[in-house]
């Protein structure tokens, strides 16, 4: 009968774990940078016609409308769908109070950024920007893919 | 006074709670992480009426280039006007031949007056696809020069309303 080592009393192994915590935390600061909680702006299914001039906006405005709107003449504002553009005007009426509150008083000041979908007809824009236009609201801007 | 000899005692601490924890903040920001393409803006100004009479007057009049859009068949872009005086309807030139001319017409002012920028009133169909609005938009507001550089066209662009026919 073959004989056994005795058994040796064992010993607890511990790794040199601080490279592995230091690149972790290096990787959730990382992430936490990047982290955009500000998606819900913007409705992922809307194509963006794409555009190489189109300039991406430098400094945020004091306070801006992102309406995005489907081809078939829905829009998307915050996450709700609101069905027709005629629709919109209670909406651009709480916005411009919610911007009064906010130090805004000037409906004229409030950007408005128009995500509409490539194919959407244009005459649909044009509408939407003339509804807004009934609210007050004149700066617009046209958010396109950037090539 | 007697001082002890003894070796001090190593100070552990456990660890693994925390790595615990700081392994699902990292899985949480990794499955939240989306790649965003870039995106940018495309300026365009809509006083209303009763502002536009009233910064019209202060511009003196700036200069206005109309530029018309035409559509045919499911919304895909037919001919170019500009300022009634020229057609571009080959789908391969229109908007090369559309930058030129805005170009040319922009080098025939010279130097325009301070105050006085030239504009560009878009006249599109309403059922014309938003992505030739926008291609035209594009050629008008500036042009890529063979050493990569951005050459600046019109600043100020403005749509005929046509809201109605849409």
């Amino acid at each position: 009968m073959p004989k056994f080592a005795k058994k040796k009393s064992s010993e607890i192994l511990e790794g040199d774990l601080t490279p592995m915590i230091d690149m972790t935390f290096q990787l959730i600061a990382f992430f936490m940078l990047l982290i955009n909680f500000s998606e819900v702006d913007r409705a992922e299914e809307i194509s963006l016609p794409s555009s190489v001039l189109a300039i991406p906006p430098e400094t945020r405005p004091d306070y801006q409308i992102i309406l995005n709107l489907e081809p078939g003449g829905s829009v998307k504002f915050q996450g709700e769908a609101v069905p027709t553009i005629d629709g919109m005007g209670p909406i651009f009426r709480q916005e411009i109070n919610s911007a009064n509150r906010e130090g805004v008083s000037n409906p004229g000041d409030i950007a408005v950024v128009i995500r509409s979908h490539q194919d959407t007809p244009t005459g649909l824009v044009q509408r939407l920007i003339s509804k807004c236009q009934d609210s007050e609201l004149q700066s617009f801007s046209l958010r396109v893919k950037n090539q | 006074m007697k001082l002890s000899s003894e070796p001090p005692e190593e100070i552990r601490l456990n660890m693994t709670a925390m790595i615990d924890i700081v392994f699902q903040l990292l899985v949480f920001f990794i499955m939240t992480f989306k790649v965003v393409a870039m995106e940018g803006d495309f300026t365009v100004k809509m006083p209303l009426a009763s502002v536009n009479q009233e910064e019209s007057m202060e511009d003196d009049f700036p200069t206005v280039i109309n530029v018309s859009l035409a559509s045919g068949a499911n919304g895909i872009i037919q001919s170019i006007i500009v300022d009634d005086d020229a057609t571009f309807s080959d789908p391969n030139t229109m908007y090369a031949q559309l930058t030129k001319v805005i170009e040319e017409k922009l080098a025939g002012e010279g130097n325009p007056e301070e105050g006085k920028e030239t504009e560009v009133e878009f006249d599109i169909a309403p059922e014309l696809k938003y992505r030739y609005t926008v291609q035209a938009i594009e050629r008008v507001s500036g042009k890529i020069l063979p050493d990569g550089s951005v050459k600046k066209l019109i600043k100020k662009i403005k749509f005929k309303d046509n809201s109605g026919g849409a």
